[in-house]
């Protein structure tokens, strides 16, 4: 099929920018390495880089699903509910049975893939803005789940799941040990198939051109509907794996711990580039863009900034880098109309 | 790009969901009306219930009138929750700090300038806002999701989460007071929306913001400022949030960096179940005071029931769904609105 048609025409100057952009943010995130490193002893760390990819995994994870809805010109803001509504039944069931990792993980998953079809249901039969869906959404997966559960905590999880996973062991000079735990390996691995899915494969072409143009994609002959169930049931699959890690780092199931932190993860995929509009975003930038929330808050813990504010500059930051690459599209455009 | 950015900026556009869906409302409202009165009799409208519904509604109602006029220029305001509370806490400090140990006219005084500066906070918000996706040509979801991250920020910052409360007597009653049997909020929301109403509607400020969320680019093309109305729309949006603000502090007697927070996906619902257009363009007043009052019935009537809240909260993400089906149906059955 011939994907070069689809494919605008200013395609070349287009990938210069989005280049550009990861390179931008690539440079924020090292120079800001260079000066926590300078200005404190503990940023520059095996310690601390362990306790960065660990705590970030959830959202990270999370990244790497939503990134794909963005790219296929879709928005989900449900995906918490969804994540909340996998922890809990996969573990609830998962003490109850005394299941496995597998089957605890393949209940999560459906669960997220059965919500994640629920909302490409609505969004393709009712044909309403995907935004609105997932609000709507969020509020019934969340709102239902609270009901039956009574919000109840569950503390008492299986061993092995309270144990996790604790692969190549290693001890450094001081005999400090470090391990692949479960954070980590989902993390990279969740990266990797994204970066799979919209790269290595044609659907993922396919995801592209159906963000890029959406009619372009259906007089293709792509099969829209079947796409957009892909990419929201992907993100349900994703935030049913990405919350039993949660839930395995936290040591227990809170069914309202994770719903308001959709808007957080979105910010994190559109600092690394994807656009709202569809079409445009890579894994490469979806990873510098959680990178750079998740160091500029470590950095600010380290270098003493009173934990409070750690929002402010979050806020900041997301303020000054969408106002910077929207000033700079657009002295861009302007350059090439002159 | 800019201009795109701001129609479609969500998923996948579709056949609009247009103005009309005023009837169907009237028929959900009406069967919901009947359902209740034969679960609950005369419980349902006798008038402690009914006062107890003017006290609630217009917190939700104002920061949705708040949400929908940038809805209508096919924008959204992320940011009205945060900025609502910011601007509590300004006038809480103000209150508390100087207001309660001062006497007569100086105790008058020290309240008008609480409520000054909150206006002075929505405002600065408010020109941000405006500024960055007016002039910097930022997508509304993006720019109102940082400036939502640093208002709350800020007030996490300053406050360290904490509560001020305690305010004076006049402050208390707008929130908790009546006129005439009638709550005091109640009539500040008619107060509002009457005036907001006409504005959009009949002012030469309102067509051009309905214009604009129709065709931004032709609207520009056809001699409107429409960075200038866009910065109206932002400013407008901000000062009801402040008195939304002015109306939550009063309630609860008392400010928090957090309050209302799960009201701010259901500002987006309320306006799209009355009929505002998500890409802009369609919508009245008249809709949004429907909604709202389908969504109080429902809360109030499960309230009574003593059906759990979060399953009111799940009850209004299916109406919206049900609501949306209903139009498509009668759509292909031939029923053709408008």
């Amino acid at each position: 099929m011939s994907l070069a048609a689809s494919r605008p025409a200013f395609a070349p100057a287009f990938q210069r920018f989005r280049r550009n952009h990861e390179f931008w943010l690539l440079a924020v995130i090292l120079a800001l390495c260079l000066v926590l490193s300078i200005a404190t002893d503990s940023f520059l760390t095996l310690q601390n880089l362990f306790d960065l990819l660990t705590s970030n995994a959830f959202v990270g994870i999370l990244a790497s699903g939503l990134l794909v809805v963005l790219v296929a010109g879709g928005i989900d803001i449900s995906f918490t509910a969804t994540a909340s509504v996998a922890q809990y039944v996969a573990l609830t069931l998962a003490i109850r049975y005394g299941l496995g990792w597998f089957p605890m993980f393949a209940i999560a998953g459906a669960i997220g893939v059965a919500c994640g079809s629920v909302n490409a249901l609505f969004i393709t039969r009712l044909r309403i803005s995907s935004i609105i869906v997932s609000i709507a959404t969020l509020n019934i997966f969340y709102g239902l789940l609270i009901f039956f559960s009574g919000g109840k905590y569950i503390t008492s999880l299986p061993k092995f799941f309270r144990d996790g996973i604790w692969w190549f062991e290693y001890d450094d000079a001081s005999g400090a040990p470090y391990a692949l735990n479960l954070q980590i390996l989902v993390l990279v691995l969740a990266f990797l198939s994204a970066w799979l899915l919209l790269n290595r494969t044609n659907i993922g072409r396919q995801i592209y051109a159906l963000g890029g143009n959406k009619d372009a994609a259906q007089r293709l002959g792509f099969h829209v509907v079947r796409l957009n169930f892909l990419v929201y049931a992907y993100l349900g699959f994703i935030a049913g794996v990405a919350s039993l890690v949660q839930a395995q780092l936290a040591q227990s199931v809170t069914p309202t711990v994770l719903v308001g932190k959709e808007l957080d993860v979105l910010a994190a995929v559109v600092l690394g580039g994807a656009s709202l509009t569809g079409g445009v975003g890579t894994v490469f930038g979806a990873i510098l863009g959680v990178a750079l929330l998740a160091i500029l808050q470590n950095g600010l813990v380290l270098l003493g900034v009173s934990s409070y504010w750690n929002q402010w500059f979050v806020g900041l930051t997301i303020l000054c880098a969408v106002s910077i690459t929207a000033w700079r599209d657009r002295r861009r455009r302007s350059a090439a109309a002159a | 790009m800019s201009i795109d950015a701001r129609a479609p900026w969500w998923g996948l556009s579709a056949p609009r969901f247009r103005g009309g869906a005023a009837q169907i409302l009237s028929l959900v409202l009406v069967s919901l009306i009947v359902i209740f009165w034969l679960l609950l009799g005369d419980r349902l409208f006798s008038v402690r219930a009914l006062q107890s519904m003017a006290f609630q509604l217009p917190e939700l109602g104002i920061l949705s009138l708040a949400m929908m006029v940038t809805l209508l220029s096919g924008g959204l305001n992320l940011s009205i929750i945060a900025m609502a509370n910011l601007c509590a806490l300004a006038m809480a400090w103000v209150l508390t700090s100087h207001a309660a140990g001062s006497e007569g006219l100086m105790w008058v005084a020290w309240q008008v300038i609480a409520v000054l500066a909150g206006v002075a906070v929505g405002t600065i918000v408010g020109l941000i806002n405006g500024f960055v996706i007016a002039y910097l040509g930022v997508s509304p979801i993006l720019a109102t999701l940082g400036t939502m991250t640093m208002c709350k920020g800020l007030a996490i910052g300053i406050t360290h989460g904490n509560v001020l409360s305690g305010f004076p007597d006049p402050i208390v009653f707008l929130g908790n007071g009546t006129l005439l049997g009638v709550p005091v909020p109640l009539l500040l929301f008619l107060a509002l929306s009457v005036p907001v109403a006409v504005l959009l509607n009949k002012s030469p400020f309102g067509h051009r913001v309905y214009m604009i969320g129709s065709n931004e680019r032709a609207t520009r093309f056809s001699g409107v400022d429409t960075k200038r109305v866009l910065m109206g729309v932002y400013l407008l949006s901000s000062l009801l949030a402040v008195v939304a603000a002015l109306v939550m502090m009063a309630r609860f007697n008392s400010a928090n960096a957090a309050y209302g927070e799960s009201y701010l996906l259901v500002t987006i619902l309320a306006a799209v179940l009355g009929g505002v257009d998500p890409f802009g363009g369609f919508g009245k007043v008249g809709g949004l005071l429907m909604a709202l009052i389908v969504l109080q019935v429902i809360s109030s009537a499960f309230n009574l029931l003593n059906f759990s809240p979060f399953l009111t909260v799940a009850i209004w993400g299916a109406l919206i769904i049900g609501v949306t089906a209903l139009t498509v149906l009668f759509e292909r059955l031939g029923w053709r609105r408008r």
